[in-house]
């Protein structure tokens, strides 16, 4: 277990990684040779129209997938070969999942939802998992709703339960697909602003979108476009979420609340 | 994953949906209770036997005639009277582990005594016979060794024959005609309620055998001679003593077979057990065809369960389930689900059997062991029907999983 690497060490080595479904007859190249390198504490904006290949990407930076060819480096263990168990324990302490369906388990506390991966810890190196939930469900800003459940929270809320869910384990990488893809602007705003907060706090995000503004908000972005990495830039007029969010004439906090004491 | 968690979030799935899981426990409680009062009752018929056997007497052993083969053509049991008063002296004479013999002459006849008459069974019998049947007196006296050396006309009477013909009043002392020939009855026996052929042991009248074979005309003949052990373990060796001295008694050559038939106690409660066994094996067999059906309804539900929650199952893998937990957390769902229903189902059962001994009379007995075989039991379906949905769940694609709407 690397402890904290000085800044700028890398998280995510790809090199020369090929994606190819379906039979030699019938092939399909989902991805055709991706060279990347993502360091630590970077904010990288995956984009890509769909059918580019993104989900597949992203779906192997996640070791939810192993790549055909080519060799992926996480935090500087080799992933593209290990098993399916291995690759749930490289899940459970290495990174952290942010989904666009929030995919909070229905009619579970928020609390219990973002203690879940805890429960699934083989290392046994998180004491209080109890504490550890309540915590990092304050550092998203609803240590006071830990005990609603998803159908009782707005959309922005539940993200925010998400966030604090895939923030719990203290993961080396953390990977939202789409993560405002079900939310308005404003709320979507309020969601990045969190991302922002978790990245200045030196957290390194990769976050997969197809939004150009959603896109702006981080430091560097990747477009990728029928298999192939086509561009690779940083972010020269990036949006400060937070600061966009106090131009719009209604809070949004106010209008979440709204929603949530609506919900059953 | 801990088992308390383990646990707890099973707990949690499983009250998601009530109504769903207390329907497919049904099943289970239904094959479970079942079980339950089967037991229950083959248990209480069981002791119903076994003291029914005991109350025949103690380390009994009895000899009935056996078939006779004439030039190889079998005659079927009890052919010819072969039993003689004869054997039963040379028996009480000649044995050595034997505590008492008594030949037991059967007659079935009216009687008249109290005013009023009666169709019973008279059994000529001697003194021994109530060692032998270990049956005590409730009023007056048996007769004694004088009483029936000198033939004298006394009798003893079963309880249902005092009931019957003496109510209210003690019949010691008062006159009892047999085929018109008055005896003086000396006591009455004590209650011993049913055979286990279900006939009443307490009609009966009771005769020295020396006065039965004297002053008793008409079909009489020796149905058995009844013979007694000291201790259990000698009923073995007894039961050969008997034989060699009645085959030497009916002069029967080497090689020849026995005449007779020789039992003890312990023959007749297997053959009484061969015959509860027989209701017990079917009640089972529909109580396990019950558990069956249970069984598969939680494998049913299971597998909807899965196919509900693969969203879930897909959150679980993503966040850093193995596919050994998925598994184990849905093989502990249908576990807890069938030893919920087998806990019920022993409620059910006990009450059933309860119930069902208070509206027949019939005897039921449940054994502790039996809420242990109960719950280990359900618990084992819940692992088996559970198996194949979880090993389902576990091999779930996450990515797929994350998909599924």
């Amino acid at each position: 277990m690397p402890s904290p690497d000085p800044a700028g060490s890398v998280v995510i080595q790809l090199d020369d990684v090929r994606k190819v479904y379906g039979t030699a007859s019938n092939a399909v190249h989902a991805l055709r040779g991706i060279d990347l390198t993502i360091r630590s504490g970077e904010f990288v904006a995956l984009m890509g129209a769909s059918g580019s290949g993104k989900s597949t990407l992203m779906n192997l930076l996640g070791c939810l997938d192993v790549p055909t060819s080519g060799s992926y480096t996480l935090d500087g263990v080799r992933v593209d070969r290990l098993s399916k168990n291995a690759l749930a324990d490289i899940r459970n302490q290495k990174i952290g999942f942010v989904f666009q369906g929030f995919n909070l388990l229905a009619r579970t506390s928020a609390l219990e939802n973002v203690e879940l991966p805890l429960l699934y810890d083989r290392t046994g190196r998180h004491r209080a998992p109890r504490a550890l939930a309540r915590a990092a469900l304050e550092r998203v800003g609803l240590g006071a709703r830990a005990d609603h459940h998803p159908s009782q929270l707005s959309g922005g809320q539940q993200q925010r339960v998400a966030i604090a869910r895939a923030l719990v384990t203290e993961p080396r990488l953390l990977l939202a697909d789409e993560p405002t893809g079900n939310l308005d602007s404003r709320t979507s705003l309020d969601v990045m602003s969190v991302f922002q907060e978790l990245n200045d706090g030196g957290i390194t995000i990769v976050i997969v979108t197809h939004e150009p503004d959603v896109a702006q908000c981080a430091r560097r972005i990747v477009e990728i476009r029928d298999g192939h990495l086509v561009r690779d830039h940083a972010v020269d007029d990036r949006v400060l979420a937070a600061e966009a969010l106090t131009h719009l004439a209604v809070d949004p906090e106010l209008e979440s609340d709204a929603v949530a004491s609506a919900a059953p | 994953m801990k088992a308390t968690t383990l646990v707890r979030v099973a707990g949690q799935s499983i009250r998601k949906n009530t109504m769903r899981t207390l329907l497919t426990m049904l099943g289970i409680v239904i094959g479970v209770g079942a079980v339950i009062i089967m037991v229950a009752v083959g248990h209480g018929a069981q002791s119903t036997i076994q003291h029914q056997i005991n109350s025949l007497g103690t380390n009994l052993i009895m000899i009935t005639p056996g078939s006779v083969a004439q030039a190889g053509v079998s005659q079927g049991a009890a052919t010819f009277s072969k039993l003689t008063v004869e054997d039963a002296d040379k028996l009480k004479r000649e044995s050595t582990l034997l505590s008492g013999v008594s030949p037991v002459i059967m007659t079935r006849t009216q009687i008249i005594g109290g005013g009023t008459n009666w169709r019973t069974s008279i059994e000529g019998v001697s003194v021994d016979f109530q060692a032998i049947r270990a049956w005590p007196v409730q009023d007056g006296t048996f007769f004694s060794d004088a009483d029936a050396r000198a033939m004298r006309k006394v009798a003893v009477i079963g309880s249902t024959i005092a009931t019957t013909l003496y109510p209210g009043t003690s019949p010691v002392g008062q006159e009892l005609q047999i085929r018109s020939v008055p005896f003086t009855i000396v006591g009455v026996l004590a209650t011993k309620g049913q055979s286990a052929g279900g006939g009443d042991q307490d009609d009966i009248v009771l005769v020295p055998y020396q006065t039965a074979q004297s002053r008793l005309s008409g079909s009489i003949r020796i149905g058995q001679i009844l013979c007694s052990t000291y201790t259990q373990a000698d009923i073995p060796a007894a039961e050969e003593e008997v034989r060699s001295i009645m085959r030497e008694s009916h002069h029967i050559a080497n090689g020849d077979d026995d005449d007779f038939t020789v039992r003890n106690q312990t023959d007749l409660a297997q053959t009484a057990q061969a015959t509860t066994q027989v209701m017990s094996y079917l009640l089972a067999a529909i109580a396990s065809v019950s558990l069956l059906v249970g069984g598969i309804g939680i494998m049913n539900i299971m597998l909807v369960s899965v196919t509900e929650r693969t969203r879930e199952i897909g959150i679980r893998l993503a966040v850093g389930a193995r596919g050994s937990d998925v598994l184990t957390q849905f093989l502990v769902e249908s576990v807890v689900m069938s030893v919920l229903g087998g806990i019920i189902g022993l409620g059910v059962g006990f009450g059933g059997a309860a119930l069902l001994g208070h509206l027949t009379g019939w005897a039921t007995a449940t054994p502790p062991s039996v809420v242990l075989i109960a719950v280990g039991f359900s618990g084992a379906i819940g692992v088996f029907f559970g198996f194949y949905p979880a090993r389902k769940a576990a091999a779930l694609n996450p990515i797929e999983a994350l998909r599924y709407e």
